[in-house]
């Protein structure tokens, strides 16, 4: 296995926490991970994007021009990764900030409302689960069951209350990447 | 000790206090701020010496003071900060009193920008600093071999009473990645028997960079050459995949050696008989496996975040024996491996037909 994700999205939409949730889940089942930031001069409201490159192989770069998956939270990421993503690859798009449907026929793309169902559920924050939740649904890089307890060790004592309604959301996020075999 | 999920600055400041550093000074500068950040939490909680100083310059010289004081001391920086530092690398190094630098790297000349970069080659390896003597210069390509090295570099500046840098970019400081910390050592019980401790009981010490007798200062650089002698023979260091069949290796440290690995891998599966080589210490510049391999290989490529520095050093190792190319990315920019496998490709369909050196 050897998969290179880069989650994008605006500076506060909870982009970095996400592949750094994947990465801390990805070494507790013993894969190899890098993690990295596009860091920029601002902290707040401007562009923020993560790569993550998971593998059972040590991993030799840690950038890539072209990844396997793309998780896009806003419409200036799909804008910018759709064309990017490896032929045969994977993207899934926060359909609540989307203006136009992406077009190429060669991806597997999954649309997700998770603005809309983040607000639903009462934790607009929570929006990166949605989105982390429909990544698994359709690649299981790591087990839901890690998740739950690398989550719990990483919110630690003070954000416990959070704990739930971040596992409902990535629940959510599942249930809607989960493929359809038959109408 | 277990392995956990690391920043590359976080590690080396971890790496640093485990490998028993008992002052630091340093002045904020990004992409290494991270790392006077855990500093700060860290060294005073241990009863550990840290100070936020005015500038640069004022930090390298605290770290010359400690040093002549017996402390193991560092700092730490990026480019235009490590430019404010010469002054006080080469009075360390001429005063022969240890001392520990970082330096994570980023897009110049100037200001530049904050993005990774390894245009520093030049400063860092020639002499980081006016006079004659090039300091020790180490380059991790991941954060473990950032945790690694840094414990190294404390050993090696006490050794050879020494500056050693450790020279990281903007990508290796900022990722995190798996990696295990040593334990922590106890400190020094005892100062070394040349530090500067009131002289109670004692014939005066003396630690100065300044010699106005000619033939003095002569002898002192006699000494000092004696010593880069030394650590030019037991202190060269590499990696090396694939070599064996080459007929063309790849060069690069640090992160542009990370990422050409990826290139290398990939020419591999497409039948190329392509290797890596990748210097871990800069200075000594591990000149005498890269010439043995230019005695059997067809080429080499340079792979650098910079206009081709190392690239001197390469060729200075290859000795006219083999053609000598070069891709570069300046600027911050960091080259993905797509572009490097296309530089690698290019030059092995211009090799000649059979190998130098058997099939």
């Amino acid at each position: 296995m050897h998969e290179e994700i880069i989650f994008a999205g605006f500076g506060g939409q909870g982009v970095l926490f996400a592949g750094q949730l994947l990465a801390y889940t990805a070494l507790e089942e013993g894969r190899h991970v890098t993690w990295i930031p596009s860091y920029g001069p601002e902290m707040r409201g401007g562009t923020a994007n993560c790569t993550v490159v998971v593998s059972d192989e040590p991993i030799g770069s840690p950038v890539c021009l072209h990844p396997s998956i793309a998780v896009v939270f806003n419409n200036p990421s799909l804008e910018k990764y759709e064309p990017l993503v490896k032929p045969g690859g994977l993207l899934i798009v926060n359909q609540s900030l989307m203006v136009a449907a992406p077009q190429r026929a060669d991806l597997e793309i999954v649309l997700v409302p998770a603005t809309e169902i983040a607000t639903e559920i009462g934790q607009v924050r929570a929006t990166n689960m949605i989105l982390f939740g429909a990544l698994l649904a359709r690649r299981p890089l790591v087990r839901v069951e890690t998740v739950r307890a690398v989550l719990q060790d990483k919110l630690g004592a003070r954000k416990a209350h959070l704990h739930e309604i971040n596992m409902a959301a990535l629940e959510r996020g599942l249930a809607i990447g989960r493929p359809v075999f038959s109408e | 000790m277990a392995v956990e999920l690391l920043k590359g600055n976080v590690a080396l400041a971890e790496a640093a206090i485990r490998a028993g550093v008992e002052a630091y000074f340093g002045y904020p500068i990004t992409p290494q701020t991270e790392l006077l950040e855990h500093m700060a939490q860290r060294m005073p909680e241990l009863g550990r010496a840290f100070v936020q100083a005015e500038s640069e310059l004022a930090a390298i010289n605290m770290v010359y003071g400690a040093a002549c004081a017996g402390a193991r001391a560092m700092t730490s920086s990026s480019s235009p900060g490590i430019s404010l530092m010469q002054e006080g690398f080469s009075y360390i190094a001429g005063s022969e009193v240890p001392a520990v630098v970082v330096d994570i790297m980023r897009g110049g000349p100037g200001l530049g920008n904050i993005q990774p970069s390894q245009a520093d080659y030049f400063q860092v390896t020639r002499s980081a600093g006016h006079g004659d003597y090039h300091p020790i210069v180490l380059a991790p390509a991941s954060v473990q071999e950032a945790i690694d090295l840094m414990v190294l570099a404390f050993d090696l500046a006490d050794k050879y009473r020494h500056v050693v840098l450790v020279v990281a970019d903007g990508l290796i400081g900022q990722m995190m990645e798996p990696a295990e910390l040593p334990p922590m050592r106890p400190l020094r019980a005892e100062r070394p028997d040349w530090a500067l401790t009131g002289a109670q009981g004692r014939a005066p010490r003396i630690i100065t960079s300044l010699e106005l007798d000619a033939p003095a200062l002569e002898e002192v650089n006699n000494r000092l050459q004696a010593k880069l002698r030394e650590i030019r023979e037991h202190e060269q260091r590499y990696a090396e995949q694939m070599v064996e069949d080459a007929r063309l290796v790849v060069v690069g440290y640090g992160t542009a050696g990370r990422i050409a690995q990826t290139a290398v891998r990939q020419a591999r599966r497409e039948g190329m008989r392509v290797g890596l080589f990748r210097p871990i210490t800069l200075w000594p510049f591990p000149e005498r496996r890269l010439s043995r391999l230019a005695d059997r290989v067809d080429a080499f490529l340079v792979v650098e975040m910079n206009a081709g520095q190392m690239l001197d050093d390469v060729r200075l190792a290859a000795g006219g024996q083999v053609p000598v190319d070069f891709y570069g990315r300046t600027g911050g920019m960091v080259p993905v491996p797509e572009e490097i496998y296309e530089a690698i490709s290019a030059l092995y369909r211009k090799l000649p037909d059979s190998a130098r050196w058997g099939e």
